[in-house]
């Protein structure tokens, strides 16, 4: 634990750079599983179409989607006999993106459906006598649970940041390269060097409790503030 | 959609429901409705609990259509329609105002200025930015009256505003229906209130159990409500 702490204290370079590109690939993927993920989900919440609810059940299977299945799947896929391999992102921060997408996006689709579904009870008589079309409702939606749908993307964050099973199959874990927290704490505890191990786990506990602490503190400061 | 008036003398029919009825789930929630609201009109929709007020208050706005008959009303943009519990987005009560000129395709500066004249006329130009959701519920009703008044609509229904509002607060919503009233803006409201329905009323539609079974001038259907539905109603709100 002391060594830990010391490795904390003095800023160790490896364990910075490892903390740099876990932050990088994790809100990469975040920005864009954001981009998909609202528009569905609000798409979802909206819809009268009869594909509603395959897709929901879809979107709400697939946020207990096994990481490995999805490393598994994006591997096939980047490698380079697949369908993919000529964009060379196996192995590669890019490829670990997508897998972080790919494992967050549902689950933020999923989140929002639900939080704009909230949201749109109350307004739905309103809207309809507004004449309103389906993107206007949408955007006015999406800005209405703002401040939900910030925890939503949070919470999408915080799951990217901790996966492990994916990133470690696509990326490899090359130090260096695409070696991020997660699939440090795993290799360095397998080989006994636990200081730095605990030292990345402290570290990214750290940053999820903050991440987590400051979505609820936002949530709370903001409704209260338009309560 | 309504066409221009056929004649200078005649009043412009701003709705046109023919024998129409609302069936949802089997259940026909209104019956062969007939009603025509002109231009300039006050009437009050009263009822018991369930008859259909606001079904009917949405089959004028066009929100629902009818599963039988016919209607004929002006377009979206030409009417508003306020509800018991103001729809408010979380954002200030400017925001709220302008959020609905821009809808209806007014850009800068003269939304923020048509915004800011309406909440003036609502006496609401003092909270212009304070969060719309943190006002009481007699300025949120009339944050929802700003936010018609500004689109300047031809025809305003009112689906019970002043229902769980203090007696004070009531007041301030009724006096600004009758100055958009007094505009020249068509009102059709519901209420359970029978002394609000006489001070705003030229015209009471009665209904029950989803017809209409009175449709008269005001003085007359205070003085003798022809329905048992409409005397017991009556009865019951003098007791």
């Amino acid at each position: 634990m002391a060594a830990a702490s010391s490795l904390l204290l003095a800023g160790d370079s490896t364990l910075l750079e490892i903390t740099a590109l876990s932050l990088r690939v994790s809100a990469t993927a975040t920005v864009i599983a954001a981009l998909i993920g609202l528009p569905l989900g609000a798409w979802a919440a909206l819809t009268s179409s009869r594909l509603r609810t395959p897709i929901v059940v879809v979107l709400n299977a697939s946020m207990g989607l096994p990481p490995v299945v999805v490393g598994l799947i994006v591997y096939l896929l980047l490698s380079r006999s697949g369908p993919m391999g000529p964009l060379g992102w196996l192995f590669t921060p890019a490829g670990m993106v997508m897998a972080q997408t790919i494992l967050i996006t549902p689950i933020i689709a999923a989140l929002a459906r639900q939080t704009i579904e909230d949201a749109h009870v109350p307004l739905r008589d309103w809207f309809t006598s507004l004449g309103l079309s389906a993107w206007q409702r949408i955007l006015t939606l999406l800005f209405e649970a703002r401040f939900s749908l910030a925890v939503v993307l949070l919470a999408g964050f915080g799951r990217a940041i901790a996966e492990v099973g994916a990133v470690m199959m696509v990326g490899g874990n090359i130090a260096g390269s695409t070696r991020v927290m997660t699939t440090t704490i795993a290799l360095e505890t397998s080989k006994g060097d636990l200081p730095l191990a605990l030292a990345l786990g402290l570290l990214l506990v750290t940053l999820v409790l903050i991440v987590n602490g400051f979505a609820q503190t936002l949530k709370a400061r903001m409704e209260r503030r338009h309560a | 959609m309504l066409e221009a008036k056929a004649h200078p003398n005649l009043p412009v029919a701003l709705v046109k429901i023919h024998r129409a009825s609302v069936i949802v789930d089997g259940k026909a929630l209104l019956s062969e409705i007939d009603l025509t609201i002109s231009e300039g009109e006050s009437v009050v929709v009263l009822g018991a609990n369930g008859a259909g007020k606001s079904t009917l208050l949405k089959l004028c706005n066009a929100i629902i259509s009818p599963s039988l008959g016919s209607l004929q009303t002006l377009s979206l943009h030409e009417q508003s329609l306020i509800f018991q519990r103001p729809a408010l987005l979380r954002r200030t009560v400017l925001d709220n105002v302008r959020y609905v000129l821009s809808i209806r395709g007014i850009a800068e500066p003269a939304c923020t200025e048509q915004a800011h004249r309406a909440l003036t006329a609502c006496n609401l130009s003092a909270t212009a930015n304070q969060q719309a959701r943190s006002l009481s519920g007699g300025e949120q009703q009339r944050l929802s009256l700003a936010r018609a008044w500004a689109c300047k609509p031809r025809l305003l229904l009112a689906d019970e505003p002043t229902a769980n509002l203090a007696p004070t607060a009531m007041r301030d919503v009724e006096a600004l229906l009758k100055a958009v009233q007094s505009e020249g803006t068509t009102l059709v409201l519901t209420t359970h209130n029978v002394a609000q329905a006489r001070r705003l009323a030229h015209r009471i539609v009665f209904l029950d159990g989803g017809m209409i079974v009175e449709d008269r001038p005001a003085a007359e259907f205070f003085v003798s409500p022809h329905s048992a539905a409409a005397r017991i109603y009556l009865e019951g709100e003098s007791l």
